[in-house]
């Protein structure tokens, strides 16, 4: 079997791993700022999925004005979220991980619980706008609108992260805050501003993840543990605190996972945390490492 | 030793200070008071309490022991791990698959799930050990979700994501008949645990142990005293694997079932949690923490208590216990004594 | 006498810097001997080097006759290398017993015991006091180690570097941050040790170093200007020189100890 016959023949999951894993980014790139910025963390992020995902299951009515809605309501329940998260992780700052974790853990539980009174622990279906809800042709394979239309949308939404972290002065200062908080500090800036901004900001991009990718990863019990998992493997594989590490290693888990379910069934969770594994154990940075970014 | 005896410039008033400073260091009385308690409640409980209540108890001893594992790597040896419940899982499968293939005989099975959760850990702990905080979790959440897909993908050996089910009770010594009364149960997974918790407490207080707690006060300082460190830490890390292998081993013993949950992600981090919340570093403390989340999770929880209509379930429980264990207790159950001794005036708390 | 260390051309870069350049020195054994130079000299990577908590890029360290530059850093603390650090290096969550213990517990051989209670040890930890009581640190053994000030951290090392009876004391910048009548009776403390013993002294101090010292070596940004007896050095008009006509070289080593 030739290279392009081969191509052909998985398209369909290598464009899921596309969307799949811009979808991480959307989750992993708050986890990875907040943690590289004030060494939070925050096992709560899959929760702020969750009640994205929740929200479009809930809004979204098959027309445009309910996902804008979804939309809407995501960012401000993301930002309102991670500001609460920022509130209460701040007088664990001088006290390690693990005592965040604690804390963070113990919101996760609740919110999970909270999910399971709601939706009487059943997965429930999210409605994509019925515009999107045809099947097109991609290269000879049908393929779902709504999924390359994510695609397109979260691959906005990564340019445009990426141009407001790596391009802009405020991405400076909160790259600056990364590498050096004490600096920063001295400069006269308040960084627990900064930190909330990031943290706000971190979990409004989880909630919208969450909304835009109910369709494709729907409001269930659990998936707010397995997506932080698959969060958290994909900022260690790219780098704590690298936008670049986090999309590198969000596009990589997704292939990994979407083409491991084809090709290797079952044996997905060894190829990631295989990777994850090897890539501590050979360069415990990450693959982008912070310092090229910072 | 007679060189620093040369320089003696005066011979110091040492002796009363040393009686002094032995007693002060050595168990007092009040905590060998609460531990005869604390025994002979565990002792008379089969006697008075509901079966169900019994097998609580039973679980939290196996949890109270994976927690001590945990502790002993995290709080002693400053290892934050989150792959204990793989060497957990291990020791289950191991006396799982003794069991089922004739050999009922608990200390068997206790000490086979010991000894290969001990051998499991040093293999993997030669590249876990080098590395320390953050990385060393994530290196070892990896380990642990490794193993559970293993035992979840090797279905003639484990049963897949099925697990191994009807599991024959068990023998605790040869000769005797097989256990299949809930309190004796509890008497053998009781009779298995105190030795294993002692053990671990004599460690924690030998030259070994100290040593552990100085490396991770101070790494660089116990390489120049001539230790070399991740040996020492390696040892450290196969005995946790050990500990965890033997209470998985008794889990099986008191489930008389094994599945891939059992070394999976949320078994792992509530180990953790568990010894956060007991205060890391005391294993009593771990024993304490760990039966306040079996409790809370699976007692009080298990109830379905009621408020204003709604059925408040064990993880929402748990949830809040975590929260307010984080801003009340930091230094978890154990530290409770140096708290409101720091709060009474003219004593001094350690730093 | 042969000498109990020898270094041999050692040279240490850090990227484009060279920290320590081709140095070599010889310290004799049973030596007072002081490692003096300017900050940024190279003295504290030098007893990084020997210590082994640095690697070398070239160059050969001898200790007692034997090439230990390739010997990691514990394994030469088993040779009988003890140091101190410039920022005092102490287990601050242990009490002062507990801190000098783990030194002693590893020279007596029983550090990787797994039984018997670290202090119930009677005869070990009767040696941690008796040197707590030779530092100075009388009837505070079960203090932490975290409560202590400055000085006392680096009289509390001195007793942890003891504890494991070293052949060669690697001690950098033992006076700085004590008190004058620390200073004074840490002087003395450290002329009293046996001469199996051997001292290697970083200070800034020069009246330590003129009264302890038998030998000083100079450093000047990496490189050895000179080794000589007190008298050598002070006379010697090469390191005056090398000091850009620095008039007094007491007056330059004192500025650059003090912003230290």
């Amino acid at each position: 079997m030739g290279v392009l016959e081969w191509f052909d023949s998985n398209l369909v999951s290598i464009v899921d791993g596309v969307a799949y894993g811009l979808l991480l980014f959307t989750l992993a790139t708050g986890l990875s700022l907040v943690f590289g910025m004030m060494d939070v963390l925050n096992l709560a992020h899959g929760t702020l999925y969750l009640a994205g995902a929740y929200l479009a299951y809930l809004l979204s009515d098959g027309s445009w004005g309910g996902i804008l809605a979804a939309i809407a309501v995501g960012v401000a329940a993301g930002a309102g979220g991670g500001a609460l998260l920022t509130v209460m992780t701040q007088p664990l700052a001088r006290r390690g991980h693990l005592d965040q974790a604690l804390l963070t853990i113990g919101v996760a539980l609740i919110g999970a619980e909270v999910f399971v009174l709601v939706s009487h622990g059943d997965p429930l279906p999210a409605t994509e706008p019925a515009a999107l809800d045809i099947s097109i042709s991609l290269a000879g394979h049908t393929y779902p609108a709504y999924r390359l239309v994510f695609i397109g949308v979260a691959a906005l939404l990564t340019v445009l992260v990426y141009l407001i972290f790596e391009r802009s002065t405020l991405g400076a200062l909160v790259r600056a805050t990364v590498s050096d908080r004490e600096m920063v500090q001295a400069l006269g800036v308040d960084t627990r501003r900064v930190l909330l901004a990031v943290f706000a900001f971190g979990g409004a991009l989880a909630a919208v993840g969450g909304v835009l990718g109910a369709p494709i990863i729907g409001p269930a019990p659990g998936v707010d543990e397995s997506v932080l998992v698959l969060s958290l493997v994909v900022i260690v594989v790219g780098g704590l605190g690298s936008i670049r590490g986090a999309l590198l290693g969000a596009l990589y888990i997704g292939q990994v996972q979407s083409m491991g379910v084809v090709l290797l069934p079952e044996y997905a969770p060894f190829l990631i945390f295989g990777s994850m594994f090897l890539v501590l154990a050979l360069r415990p940075q990450g693959l982008v490492s912070l310092a090229r970014t910072a | 030793m007679t060189r620093t005896a040369d320089v003696q410039i005066e011979e110091p008033v040492t002796a009363p200070a040393q009686t002094s400073f032995t007693a002060r260091w050595l168990p007092g009385t009040r905590p060998r008071v609460i531990a005869m308690l604390v025994l002979a409640v565990l002792l008379v409980a089969p006697w008075i309490a509901d079966i169900y209540t019994i097998s609580i108890m039973s679980r939290i001893l196996v949890m109270a022991l994976l927690t001590v594992s945990v502790s002993f790597l995290t709080g002693v040896s400053g290892l934050p791990t989150l792959g204990q419940a793989a060497f957990f899982g291990i020791g289950g499968y191991t006396a799982a698959l003794l069991s089922l293939a004739g050999y009922g005989i608990g200390p068997v099975q206790v000490l086979a799930g010991l000894t290969l959760g001990a051998l499991v850990a040093l293999a993997t702990g030669s590249v876990v050990v080098r590395s320390r905080g953050v990385t060393f979790l994530m290196l070892t959440f990896a380990v642990g979700e490794l193993f559970h897909s293993a035992a979840a993908v090797s279905r003639d050996l484990t049963g897949g994501t099925d697990g191994l089910p009807g599991i024959p009770p068990v023998v605790p010594l040869p000769g005797m008949a097989a256990l299949t009364n809930d309190g004796l149960v509890f008497y053998y997974v009781l009779a298995v645990f105190l030795p294993l918790f002692l053990l671990t407490e004599i460690v924690v207080r030998s030259p070994f142990g100290l040593a552990l707690r100085s490396i991770r006060d101070n790494e660089a300082r116990m390489r120049a005293t001539g230790y070399p460190v991740n040996r020492y830490l390696l040892a450290g890390y196969g005995m946790a694997g050990g500990l965890a292998g033997a209470a998985g081993a008794l889990w099986v013993s008191v489930l008389r079932y094994v599945s891939p949950s059992d070394l999976g992600f949320s078994m792992a981090a509530f180990a953790l949690l568990a010894a956060v919340i007991g205060g890391l570093g005391s294993m009593w403390g771990a024993c304490a923490g760990a039966a306040l989340v079996i409790l809370v999770r699976d007692y009080i929880g298990g109830e379905h208590i009621s408020v204003a209509g709604r059925t408040v379930t064990g993880p929402l429980l748990l949830g809040v216990l975590f929260i307010v264990v984080v801003y009340l207790l930091p230094r978890g159950i154990a530290g409770i004594r140096t708290q409101l001794a720091s709060r009474t005036p003219g004593k001094a708390a350690d730093s | 006498m042969t000498p109990l260390l020898q270094l041999r051309n050692v040279k240490r870069d850090f990227g484009s810097l060279c920290a320590v350049d081709n140095v070599s020195f010889s310290v004799r054994s049973g030596a007072r001997h002081a490692l003096i130079g300017p900050n940024g000299a190279g003295k504290s990577t030098l007893f990084n080097l020997v210590g082994g908590s640095l690697s070398v890029s070239s160059g050969v360290i001898v200790f007692d006759g034997k090439d230990i530059t390739g010997e990691p850093e514990h394994a030469r603390a088993r040779l009988g290398i003890a140091r101190t650090f410039q920022h005092s290096s102490v287990f601050l969550h242990g009490t002062l017993v507990e801190n000098v213990l783990v030194g002693v517990a590893r020279q007596a051989g029983v550090g990787a015991s797994w039984f018997g209670a670290a202090l119930r040890r009677r005869a070990l930890v009767d040696r941690c006091i008796r040197l707590l009581d030779l530092v100075g640190l009388q009837n505070r053994y079960t203090m932490p180690a975290g409560a202590l000030s400055h000085g006392e951290r680096r009289q509390l090392e001195l007793a942890m570097a003891l504890g494991t009876e070293p052949r060669l004391l690697l001690l950098d910048e033992p006076a700085a941050g004590m008190s004058q009548a620390e200073t004074a009776r840490f002087t003395e403390l450290i002329a009293g040790l046996p001469t199996d013993v051997t001292v290697l002294l970083i200070e800034h101090d020069l009246d330590v170093v003129f009264e302890l010292a038998d030998t000083v070596t100079v450093l000047h940004l990496g490189g050895h200007l000179a080794t000589g007896s007190p008298e050598e050095i002070r006379g010697d008009s090469e390191v005056q020189r090398a000091y850009l006509g620095a008039a007094v070289l007491e007056d330059l080593f004192e500025t650059a100890g003090s912003d230290s």
